[in-house]
């Protein structure tokens, strides 16, 4: 226990502290550091820029996660039923993904959307979409969708698929009996006893999404839709490491990381009670 | 019933022959490997093929082994020293995280001290932290030391695994049993040595589990060695693919770095590949694990 206690308080409790002391700072005219209070965190309730990349964020959070996790869910109902060569195929291949480092899959999956080297935008076109670009303004948000789909809907379906296999068979052969169809077992029987796993799998999905960095930073070079604030990471990381905005940059993370927290309590505090109502 | 040794249940048992489902994991199966068989045709390529063949069939002459030697060679052989630090920083990372989130997790599940319910809470409330909040005052505080820009600065923030902490606690709930420690105890063994010679070897398979997870963590880092090494010669693999692809595309495409890039990409995937279809027991395990409550 005490190795792991010095390791929390050393690269968990004593940065965090930090990182909240160094929040309440700001730089003065004459170069040295005053309190401010909770100052820059007034600050960034009012910055354009750090708003528009939690505002991008969610809008992304509404539209992948949901897709992504119904992707999931269907797989696991799938793989569970079916035990065929090419289902434990499908489920192997689709895990791989994980595998693959952020930056690769983020490079990987530029070269395949980008006109000089990928087929996609060649097959757009054959489609009569002219001058398809994966990388204006509007349509990257879904372009890195994509590549973070293809990345963690395995990883859920399996966490998704584990559940599954632990439900005693008994429950559903009772449906069976009953005549009930396959379809109606996944939908009737199987997805409320999973509820919890597929919970878990969005918690964890939203806390990613909210700390999108690695994808828009390596496909900035491609587009401009990727601005100083694209996401709040960005922006953080832009605030630190290309400004020197210490202070700020570490109010704005706790900003982030209690937005994080508001949501995912909202998500856990509104199932909830949707489950004691049923 | 242990978590990391349950065999999946034969299903199949009503498996429908439902050819939609079929089809459905066909085209899934294609998604999944389009970026893999990209990289994997297009490492063949030189860059003028790169750009003038169709992008998903392999070109009329090949060039993976030029491309291989390209990479080796590039920047005076830079790739190997990336790969070097990448399984370096990753097997030293994982060792330490494998070691301190057993003890962890030991404590949690088998001694009763105070704060245990806080520790407890905390590990979970951990995974929430954003990276940045926690790397940038890490950043600052080992520059004060002199020790950012160094191995160590990629590898102790690393060695922390909430996840890992986790796992091991669930495990030794499920499948050490209480009397086990109580008889070592009679029998008057000290208290690590029950920990090193007794619980250790029968966590092994949790234990395994932990390790792959923090590997792979390590290995596919990429925002914790991009503040902390500012010098090429200690880069992972991540920073450093980064790092040409930044430089070919600044160039406009007339780098010779493309091809690089790519041949790269394929050489950081493949040990992980590798092990993940040979290992598949244990991440399917760990997976297991976390998904119970």
């Amino acid at each position: 226990m005490i190795p792991f206690l010095i390791v929390v308080l050393a690269f968990l409790i004593a940065p965090l502290g930090y990182a909240l002391y160094l929040s309440t700072q700001a730089d003065t005219l004459v170069g040295s550091q005053e309190f401010v209070w909770f100052e820059n965190y007034k600050y960034s309730l009012t910055d354009p820029i750090f708003l528009e990349g939690v505002k991008r964020v969610f809008i992304f959070g509404l539209i992948q996660i949901p897709i992504m996790l119904f992707l999931s869910t269907v797989g696991a109902l799938v793989i569970d039923v079916v035990n065929t060569r090419l289902s434990r195929a499908f489920r192997l291949i689709a895990f791989m993904p994980y595998a693959v480092p952020g930056v690769v899959a983020a490079l990987m999956w530029g070269f395949l959307y980008s006109k000089s080297f990928g087929p996609f935008v060649g097959i757009a076109e054959a489609l009569g979409a002219k001058d398809f670009n994966f990388f204006t303004l509007k349509v990257f948000i879904y372009s890195v969708s994509n590549i973070i789909t293809w990345a963690w809907t395995g990883y859920n379906m399996i966490i998704i698929y584990s559940a599954l296999q632990g439900l005693s068979r008994e429950v559903y052969e009772a449906a069976i009996v009953d005549g009930a169809t396959q379809i109606q077992i996944a939908l009737r029987v199987k997805l409320p006893a999973i509820k919890n796993a597929i919970l878990l799998t969005t918690i964890f999905a939203i806390i990613g999404t909210m700390q999108i960095f690695t994808e828009p930073r390596i496909l900035a070079r491609y587009t401009n839709a990727v601005n100083n604030g694209y996401t709040p990471n960005i922006y953080s990381f832009n605030l630190a490491f290309a400004q020197s905005q210490f202070n700020y940059a570490a109010a704005v993370s706790f900003t982030l990381a209690l937005v994080v927290f508001v949501v995912t309590s909202v998500v856990l505090a509104l199932t909830r009670r949707k489950g004691r109502v049923e | 019933m242990s978590v990391l040794t349950r065999s999946p249940k034969k299903r199949g048992y009503l498996a429908p022959r439902s050819n939609t489902a079929n089809l459905a994991m066909i085209l899934a199966i294609g998604y999944f490997l389009v970026p893999i068989v990209w990289v994997v045709v297009n490492s063949t390529k030189d860059n003028t093929q790169l750009f003038s063949t169709f992008s998903l069939w392999f070109p009329g002459d090949w060039h993976l082994i030029d491309n291989v030697k390209g990479l080796m060679t590039q920047d005076g052989g830079v790739y190997l020293t990336w790969m070097r630090n990448t399984v370096f920083y990753s097997l030293a990372s994982a060792i330490g995280a494998t070691l301190i989130s057993s003890m962890a997790g030991y404590s949690l599940a088998r001694f009763n001290f105070k704060g245990r319910s806080i520790v407890e809470a905390g590990i979970l409330a951990m995974v929430m932290v954003p990276a940045t909040a926690l790397v940038m005052p890490l950043y600052l505080m080992l520059s004060k030391i002199n020790l950012v820009n160094t191995p160590w600065s990629v590898i102790l923030p690393a060695m922390l695994s909430p996840f890992g902490a986790f796992l091991i606690r669930v495990f030794v709930q499920e499948s050490i049993p209480e009397e086990i420690l109580q008889a070592a105890r009679i029998d008057r063994a000290g208290e690590f040595r029950i920990y090193w010679q007794i619980v250790l070897p029968m966590l092994r398979p949790a234990l395994v589990t932990v390790f792959l997870f923090s590997l792979v963590s390590s290995w596919n880092n990429f925002f914790l060695p991009l503040v902390m090494l500012s010098e090429n010669k200690y880069y992972p693999l991540t920073v450093g693919l980064q790092s040409w692809f930044d430089q070919a595309s600044q160039e406009g495409g007339n780098s010779i770095l493309f091809n690089l890039v790519i041949a790269g990409s394929l050489i950081a995937i493949v040990p992980l590949i590798i092990s993940f279809i040979f290992l598949q027991k244990y991440w399917q395990g760990g997976i297991n694990a976390g998904s119970i409550k």
